[in-house]
C-alpha cells in the first residue's frame, strides 16, 4: 500500500484508499491518514479520554465519531442494572465521556446499541472507500465495504479523538483469491478458517488482505463481514472487498448513508475504487470454493483449522522443537489427542453470536438447522443478536420462538461469550462450539475450550450433543 | 513516555509460539477505566492457580523471572485483540523489551507507544538466545540499534526511525500530529465528507 503511487499507475482497493486520505507526508515519519469514521467502546477508550483531559484537548471531529456499549454488559434484561459494579463503571464512563466531549453514544438503553461491528453497517455509518477505525482487533470487519478499516490501541484512540488523524506506515497487499461455488452446508465462516488454517495466524501480519473471486462476490453484504471481520486472526493489518452493486444495494436507504443527489455521487465515486485491472500484489494465493468443506478448530488460535472430516495434526508435525512444544501445549489445553477427528468429540456449550456470525443472516442459517429440531438437553445453547435491529428483524421473523421451541436462550445484543467479560462464559473444562472469532486459551472463560465454527455447524451441534457435521441433516 | 536508555539484563525466555494478547492480560481485566495495576493481572492464567496461588513452575514465579527486564518469546508474539492492557501489563511488572522473530503488527504499535521495545531477530539467534545461561545478561542498544549477547556478537533489529525517535527522547506521537495542524485543516477543508454522525 504505497502513499506515494499516485496518477498513471495501476493501483490496488487498498492504495486508492490510502492514496485519497493522506494529511501529510514527510521523510522519517509515517504517512498521516485523514479518518473518516471513528468507532469507539467503553473497553479501550476510558484511558484515551482522560488522557485528553489530561492536555486539555478537545474532540476535533464529533460528527466522524460513535460509540456504544457492547463488550462488558450483561445480554440479560436490560431494565436490569448491571450487577457488576466494575462493568457498571465503565458503561457509565462512556456515557459519562461521550457526554462531555459531544460524541453520539448508543448506550445500554438506545434502540440502536449493539456490537461496535454490527451497528456501523447497519446504520449505514460505514461507507465505501473510507477510513475507518476503532480500539478492537475486529474492525477488519468494515472492510467489506471497500474501507480501510484498522484495529488500534488506546494511544492511538486517543490521537485520533484528538486530531481525527492516524499516523501509519503502509502495508503489503496480499490478494486472496476464492474461486468457484460453495457447496451446501459450507460459508463464509469457512472460507476464513480454511484461509487462516492454510496462512497460520501470523501469515498475514504486515498485509492488507483483499478478498477477490467469484466466491467472493456471490457473497452478501453479512458473508464479506464475516470474512473481512477475520483477516485479524491471519494477522492482517486489515481485510477488504471491492464495493459493488450488492454493497450499494446494502446501503442504499440507511439511516446515516448518503441521500439523493449525494448517493448518487457518492456510488460514482465509489465505483472507481475496485483495484485496477492488472495491478500487482505483494503477494496472492488462491481457496478453491468448490472443494472447501465445513470447518472447525480444534486448538488454541483461529489457525489451528480443519475441515469438520479431517483428523487433528499430530504434534510431531511441528517444523521445529518450539513449534512441536506449542502444538503439544495446544493439545494438552483443548484435552485433544493428535490423530483423532473432533467430529463427534462432546460438548457443553454452543455460542452463536459475535461480530463475526451474529447477524440476520446468521441467525436465519441456525434457525434453518434447528427449525423443529431439539438441541441436546445437556448443551446450553446461547443465541446472541448482534444488535437491537438484529433483534427486532429476528422477531418480526419469529426466529425467537424457533430458538426456544429447540431450546436455546435468546439473549440481549453485545459481545458476550465471545470475549467472555460480561458473566457469559464457559467453566473450566467445558467444550463449546462457537460462532466466534477466537478459541485462544480461557477467551471463553478461564479453563473454557473453544471450536469455532459456522452457525450452521454450531446449530448441528448443538442438536447432536457433539461436533457434528451440518450435512448431515440438509 | 518515559525515555528508552541503555539496557542491560537478564532474559526471561518463555519458549511458546503465537502467545496472544489474552494470555498477557485476560479480558476479564479489562474491566478497569485505568491504566494502572496491571502488574499482577499479567500472564494471570499461566501464573496463578484457581485458588490464586502461584504455579511454582511457570518461569514468571521463579527467581529467574523476577527482576529481569528482557522478555525473550516464541514467534508471533502479542497476536489477537488491540487491547494496549498488554504492554501496560507487561511494563508495569517490569519489562522494557520483549525479543521475537516476530510481532503481531497492533501490538508492535502499541508496544512501541509505551517504552517497550520489540525487538526481532533472525530464528538462529532467536534459538541461540534461548540457549544462554541463566544469569547471561544482553545489551540493548536502541541508538545503534544492536542487541549485544554476552560473547560480544551485536545483532542488528530494525525500528522504524520515527519510533525509535520517540523513544530515545520519551515523547508520544499526539504533539507531532498536532503540529500538523494547517495540513489537517487544508485536507478537512478539500475534503467531500458523506457522514454526520450527529445528524
Amino acid at each position: 500500500m504505497s502513499g506515494s503511487v499516485k496518477g498513471g499507475a495501476l493501483r490496488t482497493l487498498s492504495q486508492k484508499v490510502w492514496d485519497g486520505h493522506i494529511v501529510h507526508e514527510e521523510p522519517g515519519a509515517p504517512s498521516l491518514l485523514f479518518i473518516d469514521l471513528h468507532l469507539v467502546h467503553e473497553v479501550t477508550s476510558p484511558q484515551a479520554f482522560s488522557g485528553l483531559r489530561a492536555r486539555g484537548l478537545k474532540v476535533r471531529r464529533p460528527d466522524l465519531t460513535v460509540a456504544t456499549a457492547d463488550h462488558s454488559i450483561p445480554t440479560t434484561d436490560r431494565s436490569l442494572p448491571i450487577l457488576d459494579k466494575v462493568a457498571a463503571a465503565q458503561v457509565a464512563k462512556l456515557e459519562e465521556n461521550c457526554k462531555e466531549f459531544g460524541i453520539p453514544c448508543y448506550g445500554l438503553h438506545s434502540s440502536h446499541q449493539g456490537i461496535v461491528h454490527v451497528i456501523g453497517p447497519e446504520l449505514g455509518f460505514t461507507q465505501p472507500g473510507m477510513t475507518v477505525v476503532c480500539g478492537d482487533s475486529h474492525t477488519a470487519t468494515h472492510g467489506a465495504f471497500g474501507a480501510l478499516a484498522f484495529g488500534i490501541g488506546t494511544s492511538e484512540v486517543e490521537n485520533v479523538l484528538a486530531s481525527q488523524c492516524l499516523l501509519q506506515r503502509p502495508s503489503k497487499t496480499f490478494r486472496v483469491n476464492v474461486d468457484g461455488v460453495l457447496r451446501n452446508g459450507v460459508t463464509a465462516k469457512d472460507i476464513i478458517l480454511a484461509l487462516i488454517a492454510k496462512i497460520g495466524i501470523g501469515g498475514g501480519t504486515g498485509t492488507v488482505m483483499e478478498y477477490a473471486g467469484s466466491a467472493i462476490r456471490a457473497l452478501d453484504m453479512e458473508g464479506r463481514m464475516t470474512v473481512c471481520n477475520m483477516a485479524i486472526e491471519g494477522g492482517a493489518r486489515a481485510g477488504m472487498i471491492a464495493p459493488d452493486d450488492t454493497t450499494f444495494q446494502y446501503l442504499n436507504g440507511r439511516p446515516f448513508a448518503p441521500k439523493g443527489e449525494a448517493w448518487d455521487a457518492a456510488v460514482a465515486r465509489w465505483k472507481q475504487l475496485p483495484t485496477d485491472e492488472g495491478a500487482a500484489f505483494d503477494r496472492d494465493i488462491d481457496i478453491d470454493a468448490n472443494t472447501l468443506e465445513p470447518m472447525i478448530t480444534w486448538g488454541t488460535n483461529p489457525g489451528m483449522g480443519i475441515p469438520i472430516t479431517g483428523v487433528i495434526p499430530d504434534a510431531s508435525s511441528g517444523a521445529d522443537a518450539m513449534a512441536r512444544e506449542s502444538l503439544a501445549k495446544a493439545l494438552a489445553y483443548m484435552g485433544l489427542e493428535g490423530g483423532k477427528p473432533v467430529l463427534g468429540h462432546p460438548i457443553d456449550v454452543v455460542f452463536i453470536g459475535s461480530c463475526t456470525n451474529s447477524r440476520i443472516s446468521d441467525l436465519r442459517a441456525a434457525a434453518a438447522v434447528l427449525k423443529g429440531r431439539k438441541v441436546n438437553p445437556k448443551v446450553r445453547t446461547m443465541v446472541v443478536p448482534g444488535s437491537q435491529e438484529v433483534k427486532r428483524q429476528a422477531i418480526a421473523e419469529g426466529l425467537p420462538e424457533i430458538f426456544r421451541a429447540a431450546g436455546c436462550d435468546w439473549r440481549e445484543p453485545g459481545c458476550s461469550m465471545c470475549i467472555a467479560m460480561n458473566g457469559d462464559q464457559l467453566s473450566p473444562g467445558e467444550y463449546s462450539v462457537s460462532t466466534s472469532n477466537r478459541n485462544f486459551e480461557g477467551r471463553q472463560g478461564k479453563g473454557g475450550r473453544t471450536f469455532l465454527a459456522s452457525p450452521q455447524t454450531a446449530a448441528a451441534s448443538a442438536i447432536a450433543g457433539a461436533v457434528a457435521d451440518v450435512r448431515t441433516l440438509l | 513516555m518515559k525515555p528508552f536508555i541503555a539496557l542491560e539484563s537478564r532474559l526471561v525466555p518463555l519458549p511458546t509460539n503465537d502467545i496472544d494478547t489474552d494470555q498477557i492480560i485476560p479480558a476479564r481485566f479489562l474491566k478497569t477505566t485505568s491504566k494502572e495495576g496491571l502488574d499482577k493481572q499479567l500472564f494471570c492464567d499461566w501464573r496463578y492457580n484457581a485458588d490464586g496461588s502461584e504455579k511454582p513452575d511457570f518461569i514468571l514465579n521463579t527467581p529467574r523471572g523476577k527482576g529481569a527486564e528482557i522478555l525473550l518469546a516464541g514467534d508471533n508474539f502479542g497476536c489477537g485483540s488491540s487491547r494496549e492492557h498488554a504492554p501496560w501489563a507487561l511494563t508495569q511488572f517490569g519489562f522494557r523489551a520483549v525479543i521475537s522473530t516476530s510481532f503481531a503488527d497492533i501490538f508492535k504499535n502499541n508496544a512501541l507507544k509505551n517504552s517497550l521495545l520489540p525487538i526481532v531477530v533472525p530464528a538462529d539467534v532467536h534459538a541461540k538466545l534461548f540457549t544462554l545461561p541463566e544469569d547471561a545478561k544482553v545489551q540493548v542498544d536502541l541508538k545503534a540499534q544492536k542487541l549485544i549477547l554476552p560473547d560480544g556478537t551485536a545483532v542488528e533489529f530494525p525500528v522504524d526511525p520515527f519510533a525509535k525517535n520517540c523513544l530515545l527522547e520519551g515523547v508520544d506521537e499526539l504533539g507531532w500530529i498536532l503540529k500538523q495542524e494547517s495540513s489537517i485543516a487544508a485536507y478537512e477543508a478539500s475534503r467531500i465528507g458523506t457522514l454526520n454522525t450527529l445528524a
